[in-house]
């Protein structure tokens, strides 16, 4: 520990420990693990308040989607030129989010961002939930699914023997989201299988050591087992890094290769993209610092793993920035009337308050960024982190409902109300998300122990100044 | 890399276990001669057993799955899963059915028939075909050989179908509100009509049917004393006092539209809510039709003068709005400008006089008409204009009147004998009067003054609720009658089905009440046409040639006659007339579209039947011009209290560009207090305000804000003059200019070339459909919406759902406006689905639900649509409709009777659109077939929409066929493919509307 302590001042400085506060490899399995162990840590009251609260907001959803099996579309909002209102804007914004978790665990693995791995575990368990909460949204919103997952799927099938239409966009998403899904989860649970060995070995109840038993998959730590794991690891890094940005770029191509003005773009692949690491980053920054401050990781989670994620917020907000004026730009220079129409509108039709707040939230609020002490401050970052999201939304709802709403002939136009349901149901997906992450954070290490370990290790045993003025850590 | 990595859980047991091996590996070895050095312990102890544990634990970079056979390996089961997954092939098991063993001949189960039948309204007729079911009438399109439909019917018509099914209908007879029956009914009526008849009076609406005017003449003969009042709330009585001021003589009068060049409407809304045949949109569009060159220098003209912005407005080429009131001193000045030439610059008198010149020059082939909501001085006014034009026996043709037509108001006279008691005995056949009569009258408290009241009513209406005995009146598809057409060649009207609720017809009643016998109208009706016919003739065959016609054709018809008029008395009538109203709001009524007087109010294809011109839907509203608006400080929705002296009423003000200034419109026909689960509470009842002698125009009446709002429901965003603008959706240039330049319509856009890396797809073999609709002839009557509608099963959705933007129409009636807001154009566009060859819906289907044909249909399989709504989105013309929620749930089940069986009926979750009614294009091949002839025929198959179209602006037929009629419109320099632009190239295609204005006036 101290031989951090007695670095020059000035190196720590511009690097700073990415573990702080002195712990060494016994107190971080403690401190981890102590969250997961109620015999070390009893769990808090304020833990079940909260999980009673989130999963009664999950059955509230559970509720709707029976209301909505059972009647149709038709409690939604939903109309004639809003065909996709609530239910996909609310599944592109549950696949953005989920996007943050796979860039943090796979691109910055690759980048070796040492950085990544305090926060690559909660990110990645964010992905998925956030995946599952999106899953729900195409699945239901035929108002039908039993059909929708057995036609969408290429399951074959005796009544009509039909393949899908591979053309469909929608078909690209179906394989694009559960590629997604699938290598998210494998890329999560090869992480987990060593932390869930620590917890097997450290299990006391009978019960514990079967499932975490059961779920390290005989884990023993040995050399082979790491040399396999980390082959595992580098390949599921390999195969989830093209994933960030094609599945984005798959579920833009439902609007992109539509016709219609304001879908009709070929910016949107890397505009989603980038729109999504922007709304996944703030995600994970809202769900860290309430973890850092419910679970005193403020050791764990440094201001410095902070501030590299509000570096990227700004820097994808203002791409996402770029790609909005880069719209308003061809829009004007095509010379297209529907085209201009449909920006236009956007802007100063009717729906102009939410496209302004999508402005001012993704594009706007961020600049703060630019300044240190912004982008240092929790309270700073937890508010931008929250209307990032909120911006984030309305960039969904913009590009799908405003761009229904008015297309090419006047006398189609319409305009969409959401009813109580659609908010309901919006409402229970987060009640949906929230309770698995807090079933996460109850039963899993949310932080990757044994990453942790390596890096700390590696700041223990390596630092020292190289020459030039980086760490000179071997990383072979 | 990362070996270094220090794993929580690195206790297991490889590395102990190896130095175990190791130890034992030392151990165990025996001395080899001489020294043996060794650097670790691990080359000491290199066995094949710890080789073997090296690799193990730390394995080199050789990985199997990199190894070309495994490689190979996983292909192949990839390659195996898939093929797996496509053998899906399992048959069903074949069943052979037997089919009957004798059937009824000519007679198939299952397969539609049509008959012939009559409907009438407002005083005229409209003969049918109707298509049933085994039994079931599911479709009613108008009758070719009839010369009041020829071919074609209104949306009304159409519309009355449902009526029929209509659940909450009068199904027992009642007496004082208790279930009694016919028997009862018939030995009450004994003593209620007996002696001479004094105290005894009949109310019916307009008698057509020869019929029961026989049977009339038969009861006033038998009852001397009794009277009998025909009475419409919807009245043609100015048209007939005009006629008589005229002429001196009852004339009934027949404009020939398609003979005309220059057309004045003096308030007449022939294509619309004042004539409900398809008859005028017939003649009137045959001259707007332009298929070849010559056609383009034979184009009508059209000028109307009209308050409120109606169809035949928007199918002006000239149109000044005025008030109501106003239309009789144009009148006056138009006539006196046919000899003298007006003087004035402002627009009117502009107006006045390029009218005048025109009509002028026009001659015999002018034609002024004036509209049934004009007093009969406008109308004589408008036949001294045509006698003075030397067009009257040209353009508008006369017949002298079967009968002495009602000419003042009858109803008056009839609710004062009630108010003295002088009325013992009420028989009501049919009308409603309680709610339809004019509000002065107290009819209802007139009406309780009457001892015994009989209703023949089919709904239990305002009036049943009032009556002693109420009737249940069967429907005209239930019961024989017959009718006369405008030129008196009777029609028969043969029923379809049984009567459903045990109802009678009229004649039937009036033979029961005559001989208290219970008499079937087939014989009632039968015998009296065997009496007319001449005694030598095969009268069976004769008649039943009627029945197959529908009409019969040797009948006598009316007498043509040319009658003078007096124009020199009629200009002094029209000086002595008092001037038009003051300076107040002058309100109009109008029949609705939808529910004309009241009487289609329970009827959910008519409520969601958009109004033609303000797309309103479920409920009327008063219409005032933007100027009264802003004037009054109203917004639309706004309600407001119209009142004058002691009638008021409340209704939401719209606000309709084109309007006349200080001037509302509202239809009648809504706001009924008692109607059926449909009907009831919807719209403002203009009954309330509308009184005798403001029976069409009410002058000076107050309008004043509530302070409350309504939600009006329209099926289009409003406002959108601006948007038409830049954006070619429908084009229109006038004759000269296309004469002058036919490329006009094509370079309203451009568009590209389709590079594609694929061939495109030739569509060169075997039929390929298209449709071409001509916005010239097109006068956006609604007739194909509701044709479509009972054709293919569309549901109705109800107001709730019209407003969270969810009708069905598969065809929709597009209304622009073109120029200012208070004096713009208006146009109409039908819009089907598209049939686009690159359909843009196609590609996006996750399950392939909606693809082409090769006949280049853009089909849909319902049962394989999952309804994910991606087509609809993608659809730039929005023709695709979503079953949001079970549309059928609350059908009760005798509306399923109107089904088409033809068609699936559609489950929620399932999109659906038009198919250029496919079901008929098979049914075409079939037959096709079964004739022995190889293949379907121009002319076979004819859509539900261009059936019925009384313009017959939509021609669908083989655009592979050069010769078909479809081929040759779409080879017009006119012809233009809405959004081609985006390179879909669609099927349905337009021909550009082609206005013919006055030069004068343009400038």
């Amino acid at each position: 520990m101290s031989s951090i302590v007695q670095q020059d001042p000035q190196l720590l400085e511009q690097n700073p420990p990415l573990v702080k506060g002195g712990v060494d490899y016994h107190d971080l399995s403690e401190k981890i693990c102590s969250v997961v162990e109620p015999e070390v840590g009893q769990t808090p009251m304020k833990y079940w308040i909260v999980l009673a609260i989130t999963a009664s907001i999950t059955l509230l959803l559970g509720a709707m989607l029976t209301y909505l099996v059972a009647t149709g579309i038709g409690v939604w909002g939903n109309n004639k030129p809003v065909g996709w209102a609530w239910d996909i804007t609310n599944f592109v914004f549950w696949i953005g989010i989920g996007h943050a978790g796979t860039l943090i665990s796979a691109i910055l693995f690759l980048f070796r961002q040492k950085w990544r791995t305090s926060i690559n575990r909660s990110a990645e368990a964010m992905t998925l939930f956030a995946v599952m909460c999106a899953g729900i949204f195409p699945l239901f919103h035929t108002g039908r699914p039993w059909r929708a997952f057995y036609w969408l799927f290429p399951i074959p099938n005796t009544d009509i023997n039909m393949w899908q239409n591979f053309r469909s966009p929608l078909i690209w998403d179906v394989f694009a989201v559960s590629t997604y899904f699938t290598v998210s989860l494998l890329f999560w649970f090869t992480g987990l299988v060593p932390d869930l060995a620590t917890l097997r070995d450290r299990a006391t109840t009978t019960i514990r050591q079967w499932v975490y038993g059961l779920l390290s998959l005989g884990w023993r730590g040995s050399a082979r087992h790491w040399r396999h794991y980390e082959a595992a690891y580098l390949i599921l890094a390999g195969i989830s890094t093209p994933l960030v940005l094609s599945v984005h770029s798959v579920v833009s191509f439902d609007f992109a290769t539509s016709v219609i003005p304001g879908w009709h773009t070929t910016i949107f692949p890397p505009y989603f993209v980038a729109g999504a690491i922007f709304s996944g980053f703030a995600c994970v920054m809202t769900l860290l610092l309430i973890a850092r401050w419910s679970l005193n990781l403020q050791d764990l989670i440094t201001i410095k793993h902070l501030e590299n994620m509000n570096k990227i917020i700004l820097v994808t907000g203002s791409i996402v920035g770029y790609a909005y004026a880069c719209e308003f730009f061809i829009a004007w220079y095509s010379g297209n009337i529907y085209e201009r129409f449909t920006f236009l509108n956007r802007a100063f039709g009717p729906y102009w308050w939410a496209a302004w707040s999508m402005y001012t939230c993704n594009v706007f609020i961020p600049q703060l960024y630019w300044i240190k002490k912004m982008r240092t401050n929790l309270w700073v970052m937890f508010i931008i982190s929250i209307t990032t999201n909120i911006g984030m939304w309305f960039e969904r709802f913009v590009i799908i409902a405003t761009s229904l709403t008015r297309d090419f002939l006047p006398t189609s136009w319409g305009y969409f109300h959401p009813t109580w349901v659609d908010m309901c149901t919006f409402l229970g997906t987060i009640g949906l998300f929230l309770t698995l992450f807090l079933l996460f954070a109850r039963f899993l290490p949310m932080i990757a122990i044994s990453e942790v370990k390596h890096v700390r290790s590696y700041e223990k045993h390596a630092f020292k100044p190289g020459p030039l003025g980086a760490p000179a850590g071997k990383v072979h | 890399m990362r070996e270094q990595k220090t794993g929580a859980g690195g206790q297991g047991p490889g590395a102990s276990t190896g130095l175990v091996q190791i130890q034992g590996q030392i151990q165990g070895k025996t001395e080899p001669a001489g020294l043996k050095y060794w650097r670790s312990l691990n080359e000491l102890a290199h066995t094949e057993q710890f080789q073997k544990w090296v690799e193990n634990e730390f394995p080199t970079s050789h990985t199997e799955l990199l190894d070309g056979n495994s490689r190979r390996t996983v292909l192949k089961v990839m390659a195996a899963s898939f093929g797996l997954a496509g053998l899906a092939a399992c048959h069903r098991p074949e069943v052979i059915l037997a089919p009957t063993a004798r059937g009824r001949e000519d007679y198939s189960p299952g397969a539609p028939y049509q008959y012939t039948s009559v409907m009438t309204l407002n005083g005229h007729s409209m003969g049918l075909l109707v298509e049933t079911y085994d039994g079931r009438p599911t479709k009613i399109e108008g009758n070719a050989l009839h010369p009041g439909s020829l071919g074609a019917a209104t949306a009304l018509t159409q519309g009355s179908l449902l009526n029929l099914y209509d659940p909450d209908r009068s199904k027992e007879v009642l007496e004082n509100g208790k279930a009694s029956s016919w028997e009862k009914f018939a030995a009450a009526a004994k003593t209620l009509l007996s002696g001479d008849g004094s105290g005894v009076r009949f109310l019916s609406e307009t008698v057509m049917s020869p019929t029961l005017a026989d049977l009339r003449a038969q009861v006033l003969k038998k009852f001397p004393k009794a009277g009998w009042v025909e009475y419409e709330s919807i009245s043609r009585a100015n048209e007939a006092s005009g006629a008589f001021l005229a002429f001196g003589q009852d004339i009934d009068v027949h404009p020939q539209y398609d003979k005309a060049k220059v057309i004045v409407s003096l308030d007449y809304d022939f294509l619309g809510n004042d004539y409900p045949g398809p008859l005028a949109g017939k003649l009137f569009s045959a001259g707007r039709r332009v298929e070849s060159e010559e056609d383009l220098d034979k184009l009508n003209r059209m000028y109307v003068v009209e308050s409120q912005f109606s169809l035949t407005g928007a199918n002006a080429d000239h149109r000044l709005r005025m008030r109501g009131g106003d239309v009789k001193q144009f009148a006056t000045d138009l006539l006196a400008a046919l000899s003298a030439a007006p003087s004035g610059n402002d627009k009117r008198a502009k107006f006045l006089a390029a009218a005048a010149k025109d009509l002028k020059a026009a001659g015999a082939a002018a034609l002024v008409v004036a509209g049934p909501r004009q007093p009969a001085i406008v109308h004589a006014l408008a036949h001294a204009m045509n006698q003075t034009l030397g067009s009257a026996g040209a353009t508008v043709t006369f017949t002298k009147s079967p009968q002495a037509l009602t000419k003042t108001d009858p109803l008056t006279l009839l609710t004062t004998e009630m108010n003295m008691g002088q009325v013992s005995t009420l028989v009501i056949l049919g009308g409603n009067p309680v709610y339809t009569a004019a509000a002065d009258l107290q009819f209802a408290a007139a009406m309780a003054k009457v001892a015994n009241t009989i209703y023949l009513g089919a709904d239990p209406d305002e009036t049943a609720a009032d009556a002693k005995w109420n009737l249940p009146e069967a429907h005209y598809l239930e019961t024989w009658g017959d009718a006369r057409t405008a030129t008196g060649v009777p029609a028969i009207q043969q029923p379809m089905i049984e009567p459903l609720f045990g109802g009678k017809s009229a004649i039937e009643v009036m033979a029961l009440l005559l001989d208290t016998k219970d008499k079937k109208g087939y014989d009632l009706v039968k015998s009296y046409w065997l009496e007319q016919m001449p005694a030598k003739s095969n009268k069976e065959m004769t008649w039943r040639q009627a029945l197959n016609d529908g009409l019969l054709k040797d009948a006598k018809a009316a007498e043509a006659v040319k009658p003078t008029a007096d124009i020199k008395k009629i200009s002094a009538a029209a000086a002595a007339e008092p001037p038009a109203a003051g300076s107040g709001i002058e309100v109009g009524f109008v029949a609705s579209a939808s529910t004309w007087d009241g009487r289609f109010i329970n009827n959910a294809w008519m409520q969601e039947a958009p109004e033609p011109m303000t797309k309103l839907v479920w409920g009327n509203a008063a219409l005032i011009s933007p100027a009264t608006a802003r004037e009054k400080n109203l917004s639309e929705g706004d309600i407001v209290t119209l009142s004058k002296g002691n009638v008021k009423m409340e209704a939401a003000v719209m606000i309709q560009p084109g309007h006349a200034d200080n001037s509302v419109t509202i239809a009648l026909g809504y706001g009924r207090t008692r109607a059926g689960r449909v009907g009831k509470d919807v719209g403002f009842n203009a009954g309330l305000i509308r009184t005798s002698d403001g029976f069409w125009y009410g002058s000076d009446f107050a309008i004043a804000s509530t302070g409350k709002t309504f939600e009006l429901v329209t099926t289009q965003e409003r406002g959108l003059a601006e948007h038409l603008n830049d954006r070619p959706l429908f084009r229109e240039a006038s004759v000269s200019e296309y004469k002058a330049k036919p490329k006009v319509i094509e370079e309203m856009s451009e568009v590209p070339e389709i590079h594609s890396i694929y061939p495109e797809w030739t569509w060169d073999k075997g039929h390929q459909w298209g449709m071409a609709i001509d916005l010239g002839t097109c006068t956006g009557c609604n007739a194909c919406v509701v044709a479509c509608q009972a054709e293919n099963n569309i549901p109705s959705v109800g107001k709730d759902q019209v407003r969270r933007g969810r009708e069905m129409h598969w065809i929709r009636m597009d209304r622009y406006y073109v120029g200012p807001e208070d004096d713009p154009r208006a146009v109409e566009q039908p819009l089907p689905c598209m049939q686009c060859e690159n359909a843009p819906c196609e590609n996006v289907c996750p399950v392939a639900a909606t693809s082409h044909s090769p006949e280049g249909l853009n089909d849909m399989a319902y049962n394989r649509c999952v309804g994910t709504r991606y087509c609809a989105n993608n659809c730039p013309f929005k023709v695709r409709h979503f079953n949001f929620l079970n549309w059928h749930k609350n059908d009760p089940e005798i509306m399923q009777m109107v089904q088409n069986p033809d068609v699936t009926v559609r489950m929620r979750g399932i999109m659906e659109k038009c198919t250029y009614c496919v079901q008929r294009i098979q049914e075409a091949r079939i037959t096709a077939k079964t004739n022995g002839r190889k293949d379907i025929q121009e002319g076979d198959v004819v859509t539900a929409c261009q059936q019925t179209c009384p313009a017959s602006a939509i021609v669908f037929g083989d655009i592979n066929d050069p010769n078909s009629k479809v081929s040759k419109l779409k080879k017009q320099e006119r012809n233009y493919a809405m959004l081609a632009e985006l390179g879909i190239k669609p099927r349905t295609t337009y021909l550009a509307r082609l206005r013919n204005p006055n030069p004068e006036l343009e400038a």
